[in-house]
């Protein structure tokens, strides 16, 4: 096999002919359906690129996306985002977290406006950066906001892995880590406490890409299985995502249900072995996590194990952090976006209230939800 | 307003554009201030006047230093009104405990710059404070040139004009975001920071009409563009695969998120020019750096909007940058 470069991802798999070739294959095979599909892109990134390179304006109109609850920063609940608020501003605390998870408001501000009150906080690409801070500031503490799906979560048990091997003392962590499969089974098989109905409009999905590199396509097998709804897991470059598309498409047309690997190239059925073994090791499934938007899903976030106890910043400083429940703007309609029954637009905040600025509503906070990304690139196209 | 300052408010976007008008341009209001151009022209049209502080971390970087920085930033402003630079202020702010070496590396970086642009410092100013208060060092400097090509500004873009780059896109921001702390990639990426005035001479000598100019800075190409299409009511339609990026910075982009028109540029200018002028330029341009293009072209399409279309058929906007860059996580 020839070496794949970084310069091919954004070349060839950007190639105008190879989109408009694939854009005609889904035109041919979306004619022969006397329906509407409605394919769910479960994952922010998906959404993200989507939005970006435009391909709703290349699908025939029997083709809908539905933008999933796949933006870790999202769906993050404000009473987790005030934890991070009221961390940030404990004597002697460095809080380290990842990218755009500093500009999210919680129900007193973001960590951008504690940093500018004066507290120490820092983002970081790889969270074994903790460590070199923790090395440099030997007074202080360090607090690692975990964030993230099944992608992020390797990367943090690596980090508690060599904090106790290292038996390095001031870092401490605060896990918010999320899983994937829980949030889809709810988004098909649960009651929309609003509505007070099953009332969704899924009928396929496009499996997250990073997810699976490290849990394996496996995780999808209950879905054709259990709930007649084709899984394909693509890449996030636009010719993956449309070639994956197509891949749904087919399957209607030719009556099938089953999950299907369109991003070969990095993503096996059994994943990471080691990356799992690891999350196993220092993690635990929550009872129930709740999710901005959506509500608590059970068993779809993860703790550090009781025996870990000690490196628990939510338990370390219980005294001080807040446990009310902050619930979503009454004039949001988040929830029925994730669900495919409302896209952006129909919201009668959007664009006004609620922009990527000032976010009120779930998917605005961060470029990978879809209110976001709508507004980004094409709420008047 | 937000209550408070957050540093989202200093990213030449939306934020930053908020700051100036709601608080400063309320207070300072006068007409020349108003006109908000890289420089203002004053003296009835013979003189640029502008000033500009460098706050950047870290001081040293590939390519470059603040001092460097200092002296192209300011002049490039004048430039960018048509003017030769001619003379500056610099004031430093020092904090305790700096190297004098350092200090002196910076200003000998200053001076070379200055040779470049003809220009000299004529008063300055020094100020050290105790620890903490500023971060290492930081510079002010204050340029007047003057103006050689009258009639440059963001309001004149016309419908069939075409816009130019003066060389590929994000090397600065690049640089320093890969340079910066929690990041720490390596590369092989210098910063473009540069003195434009020798560019700008040469395109006045080839006796090119410019219509509008500006160095795209913080902010990037984005910012610049977008406010061009909401001062002159005119659409900006961008071929997206025209807009010349270099390998490593696409790379870093990927990575991170980020756009490499949305990034910072230190040496990088946008110019418009009648479509008639768009060959001569380019060629002008070409002589300094092989990877400057014509991007864009000026249309009625979305009014005050920035359209970006892809070679495969689809359009979106390119909005300006808000909010501090900061990369995605997944």
């Amino acid at each position: 096999m020839a070496e794949l470069e970084l310069k091919n991802l954004y070349d060839d798999f950007r190639d105008g002919d190879t989109l408009r070739a694939y854009a005609k294959i889904i035109a041919k095979d979306a004619a022969k359906l006397d329906r509407t599909i409605n394919i769910m892109e479960v994952c922010g990134g998906h959404t993200h690129s989507i939005m970006k390179f435009g391909l709703p304006q290349m699908m025939p109109k029997n083709i809908n996306f539905i933008h999933g609850p796949g933006c870790p920063v999202c769906i993050m609940p404000k009473e987790r985002i005030d934890h991070a608020y009221v961390l940030s501003l404990q004597p002697d605390v460095i809080l380290v977290t990842l990218g755009d998870m500093i500009k999210v408001p919680g129900s007193s501000g973001s960590l951008q406006d504690t940093r500018a009150k004066g507290a120490d906080v820092r983002f970081v690409y790889s969270p074994l950066e903790c460590i070199k801070i923790a090395d440099k500031n030997p007074s202080k503490t360090v607090i690692f906001f975990a964030i993230g799906f099944e992608t992020t979560t390797p990367m943090t048990a690596v980090l508690v892995d060599q904090i106790i091997k290292l038996d390095i003392e001031n870092v401490l962590f605060h896990i918010n880590h999320v899983t994937v499969p829980e949030v889809m089974r709810e988004l098909i098989d649960s009651r929309d406490e609003h509505v007070d109905s099953y009332n969704n409009k899924i009928d396929a999905f496009i499996g997250p890409s990073h997810v699976s590199v490290i849990t394996g396509a496996k995780i999808y097998d209950e879905f054709p299985r259990d709930y007649d709804r084709p899984v394909v897991v693509s890449g996030f470059e636009p010719v993956d995502v449309m070639q994956g598309i197509s891949m749904i498409v087919k399957q209607f047309v030719e009556n099938r249900c089953e999950l299907e690997i369109q991003y070969k190239r990095v993503v096996t059925n059994e994943g990471n072995k080691s990356a799992q073994k690891l999350i196993d090791t220092y993690f635990d499934k929550v009872d129930l996590f709740r999710w901005r938007g959506l509500g608590s899903v059970p068993e779809s976030g993860l703790k550090l194990k009781n025996e870990f106890i000690k490196y628990d910043a939510e338990s370390v400083y219980k005294s001080v952090l807040p446990i009310t429940e902050i619930e979503d703007h009454r004039l949001c309609i988040c929830g029925d976006i994730l669900r495919g029954t409302a896209k952006p637009p129909e919201c009668t905040i959007f664009g006004t209230a609620c922009k990527p600025s000032t976010p009120i509503g779930s998917c605005m906070v961060s470029s990978e939800g879809a209110c976001a990304a709508y507004y980004k690139y094409g709420n008047l196209i | 307003m937000t209550k408070t300052i957050t540093i989202a408010h200093g990213n030449g976007g939306t934020e930053n554009n908020e700051l100036i008008t709601k608080i400063f341009y309320k207070h300072f209001e006068n007409d020349i201030l108003a006109k908000s151009e890289d420089a203002a022209v004053i003296e009835d049209g013979k003189l640029a006047f502008t000033t500009d502080s460098f706050t950047v971390s870290p001081l040293f970087f590939p390519g470059g230093d603040i001092g460097k920085l200092a002296v192209c930033g300011t002049c490039n402003d004048l430039a960018m009104m048509g003017a030769k630079p001619k003379y500056m202020t610099c004031s430093v702010i020092i904090e305790e405990g700096f190297s004098t070496r350092e200090l002196e590396k910076i200003v000998k970086s200053m001076k070379t710059e200055l040779e470049i642009n003809d220009a000299i410092v004529v008063s300055g100013d020094t100020k050290v404070v105790p620890k903490g208060a500023v971060d290492k060092l930081f510079i002010n400097t204050t340029g007047i040139g003057t103006i050689e090509h009258k009639g440059i500004t963001a309001s004149g873009l016309k419908e069939g004009m075409s816009i130019l780059v003066s060389r590929d896109l994000g090397c600065h921001g690049a640089t320093i975001f890969a340079a910066r702390e929690g990041i720490e990639l390596e590369s092989g990426l210098k910063t473009d920071c540069a003195s434009l005035y020798p560019q700008i001479k040469a395109l006045m000598d080839a006796d090119i009409n410019i219509v509008a100019l500006r160095d795209a800075t913080r902010g990037g190409v984005s910012a610049v563009l977008n406010e061009w299409a909401k001062t002159s009511d005119v659409c900006v339609e961008v071929e997206e695969e025209k807009i010349p990026v270099i390998d490593e910075v696409r790379g870093i982009c990927e990575m991170l998120g980020f756009e490499a028109v949305d990034l910072a540029n230190e040496g990088t200018f946008v110019l418009c020019v009648n479509k008639e002028d768009e060959a001569k330029a380019l060629e002008v341009l070409q002589q300094t750096h092989k990877t400057s293009a014509i991007i864009a072209t000026v249309t009625q399409q979305h009014v005050g909007k920035v359209l970006l279309n892809s070679s495969w058929g689809t359009k979106r906007f390119l909005d300006l940058p808000t909010g501090e860059l900061l990369p995605r996580i997944c």
